[in-house]
């Protein structure tokens, strides 16, 4: 018998999608291990976001306390640590963001807990798959340690529902605040419309073949017809051409759209890590021999400068149609 | 300053996986320092060097370690050629050791050499798990800075200015020294690293890490690389994580080529029922 105790991220609007994942995940943990799933909200000035959590949990713990205000690695892992250790926690386990990947490892080694990242899978009580190898593998690993820590992979697991009544909220406290001499200093934020890179039904990329940041304008445009999300390859973030948060692949973001767009992207394996799994994919290559074409869907062997605008008139034309 | 950089080596991406008895097979395989621990050991000569001429400040010292088998020592090799100063080579098959263990030898490690800084890579390509880093700075009480894009050591030189890549942006944390950094990519970026020193018209070629030079290569053979074992830690060959199996997931079926835009968008609306 053992708790699972999911550390959830939020916004202003509520819980973020991502951490439905996260919770996804922990109701099948929290069957395996026979427990119950608690979720921890924590930060400055959290009351909103507790209450968002009791809509998905049957308990929420929640530490608010002004100086939590700004996430910080230090502050955060000897409190998720205590928490699990005080709740009976046999699994412990935050999504898969920049977030979750910062935070959990360190809360596993505080724990002497092993951790399994950017999981796809949960096999059994203390069995997981991941993938390996920039995706091109399936690793199946069993972990032996009383206590285990996990990150859930955004794109494999649904976003949990609601339950029926709302979970029991319940502070914790804080304990002593050491960040180590570490702080925050600001974060340089791309402001944004469009939807989340992670969760976009909708995906349009660019890579090198664009040539510069100002040819993306164009992508910009198929991106806001469609309500997609915009990405690129290494190749097109490393020049500058546009920022780098919308880098796609086995170091960037992982996303699972519906309809995925590569436009003048040669389809290193890096860049297929983060987009194999999309449904559609479409690619915009002019040449033929590219290995994008061997996971594309549909392939358009052309200049880009052709292409995307005579797609954006036709899918124009297919809107007026219906 | 004394900068510790862990090295893994791992088996070239580029080459295709293919299985035996259920695991990957790495007969034959060829490998390679992880690119990442590759931009390690660059930030770290960077971090200790005027980057315009070249000449290493005065009481630096880059040390690299590795949790290998014996013939790791070659990739560890290829950093001292980048031009650290000493290697420790920690013998132990990949079957022996898991990330908890990596993690006790690297505080070990640590421990004895009492370095100001720790500088590795965010993940190994081979594993794709980016934990070892956050793992060993909660294991030592340190504060880490992970996903670093930039680095920018302050005046006094005590604390740094990391540009981490997260989620939407990128976020800024002022670390002291005494501290874990793991790099990213872009960490490579022509002025990513400023020490101070190196003048701020200096930039470097933005192509990745360096290259080993011919002198290096050279210089390499009589640089200093001790080796030890797991139980010189106090680590037992017992990992509490363990591969059961491997599994390839089915390729991707290839599409078709499409003649022109408005088949394209036909089928697309029709057959994929994604428009
Ligand atoms: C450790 C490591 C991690 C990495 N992680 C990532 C990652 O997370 N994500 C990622 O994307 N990459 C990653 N990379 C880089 C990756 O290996 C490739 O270098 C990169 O994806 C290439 O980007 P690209 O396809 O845009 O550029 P290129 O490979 O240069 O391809 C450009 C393409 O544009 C096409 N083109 C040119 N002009 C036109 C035109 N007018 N019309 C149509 N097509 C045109 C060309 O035919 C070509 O196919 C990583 C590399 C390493 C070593
Ligand atoms: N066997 C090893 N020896 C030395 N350093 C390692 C080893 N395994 C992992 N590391 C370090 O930990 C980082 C993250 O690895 P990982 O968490 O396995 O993705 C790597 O970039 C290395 O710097």
């Amino acid at each position: 018998m053992g708790n699972v105790l999911a550390f959830c991220e939020f916004s202003d609007d509520g819980l973020r999608t991502s951490a439905l994942a996260n919770l996804t995940f922990a109701r099948q943990a929290a069957q395996a291990h026979g427990g119950e799933v608690i979720a921890l909200v924590m930060g400055g000035g959290v009351q909103g976001a507790a209450a968002a959590a009791a809509k998905y949990a049957p308990k929420v713990l929640v530490v608010d306390e002004p100086t939590l205000a700004h996430y910080l690695a230090e502050t955060y892992a000897p409190i998720v640590a205590r928490l699990a250790k005080e709740h009976g926690a046999t699994v412990v386990c935050a999504t898969a963001t920049s977030v979750g990947k910062d935070l959990m490892p360190r809360v596993a080694s505080l724990l002497d807990a092993g951790q399994a990242s950017d999981i796809s899978k949960l096999e059994g009580k203390d069995t997981f798959v991941r993938p390996i190898l920039s995706g091109n593998a399936n690793s199946t690993v069993q972990i032996s340690t009383p206590i285990i820590c996990v990150t859930p992979r955004q794109t494999e697991f649904e976003p949990a529902p609601e339950l029926g009544a709302a979970g029991a909220v319940t502070a914790a406290p804080a304990g002593t605040i050491d960040a180590l001499g570490a702080t925050f200093d600001r974060l340089d934020a791309q402001k944004s419309d469009r939807p989340d890179l992670g969760d976009a039904k909708v995906v349009v990329s660019g890579g090198r073949g664009m040539k510069n940041g100002e040819n993306f304008k164009v992508l910009e445009e198929l991106a806001d017809l469609l309500g997609a999300a915009m990405g690129a390859s290494r190749a097109a973030t490393d020049a500058g051409m546009v920022p780098a948060d919308w880098q796609v692949g086995q170091t960037g973001k992982i996303v699972a759209p519906k309809l995925y767009f590569a436009v003048a992207i040669s389809g290193a394996i890096q860049h297929l890590a983060g987009m194999k799994g999309s449904k559609t994919i479409v690619a915009i290559n002019k040449n033929k021999d590219e290995p994008i074409f061997q996971v594309a869907d549909y392939g358009i062997v052309a200049d880009w400068e052709k292409a995307v605008p005579e797609l954006i008139a036709e899918i124009k034309k297919l809107k007026a149609s219906r | 300053m004394k900068i510790l950089v862990p090295v893994k080596r791992v088996p070239d991406p580029t080459q295709k996986a293919k299985l035996k008895d259920g695991h990957i097979d790495l007969t034959g395989a060829s490998w390679i320092v992880n690119t990442f621990d590759e931009y390690a050991v660059e930030t770290a000569l960077r971090l200790v060097e005027n980057g315009a001429d070249g000449t290493r400040l005065p009481g630096a010292e880059i040390i690299v370690v590795s949790i290998g088998p014996d013939d790791a020592a070659k990739e560890i090799r290829t950093c001292l050629a980048m031009g650290a100063d000493r290697a420790i080579h920690v013998v132990a098959t990949d079957a022996e050791i898991d990330s908890l263990a990596v993690t006790k030898v690297l505080k070990g490690v640590v421990e004895a050499e009492k370095p100001d800084l720790v500088i590795m890579g965010k993940q190994a390509v081979d594993g794709d798990a980016n934990q070892v880093g956050q793992m060993l700075a909660g294991k030592l009480g340190w504060p880490q800075a992970t996903f670093a894009a930039t680095v920018e050591l302050a005046a006094d030189k005590q604390s740094l200015l990391v540009g981490r890549e997260v989620d939407g942006g990128v976020e800024y944390k002022r670390v002291p020294l005494h501290s874990v950094i793991t790099v990213d990519l872009r960490i490579v970026g022509s002025k990513s690293v400023k020490n101070g020193v190196t003048p701020e018209s200096h930039a470097y070629s933005g192509e990745g890490a360096r290259l080993p030079s011919l002198k290096g290569i050279m210089a390499a053979k009589k640089k200093p690389m001790a080796t030890a074992k797991l139980a010189d830690y106090g680590v037992e060959a017992q990992p509490s994580i363990k591969e059961l199996s491997v599994t390839l997931p089915p390729p991707r079926k290839a599409g078709e080529i499409v003649a022109d835009i408005p088949t394209l968008v036909k089928k697309l609306a029709d057959e994929a029922k994604a428009l």
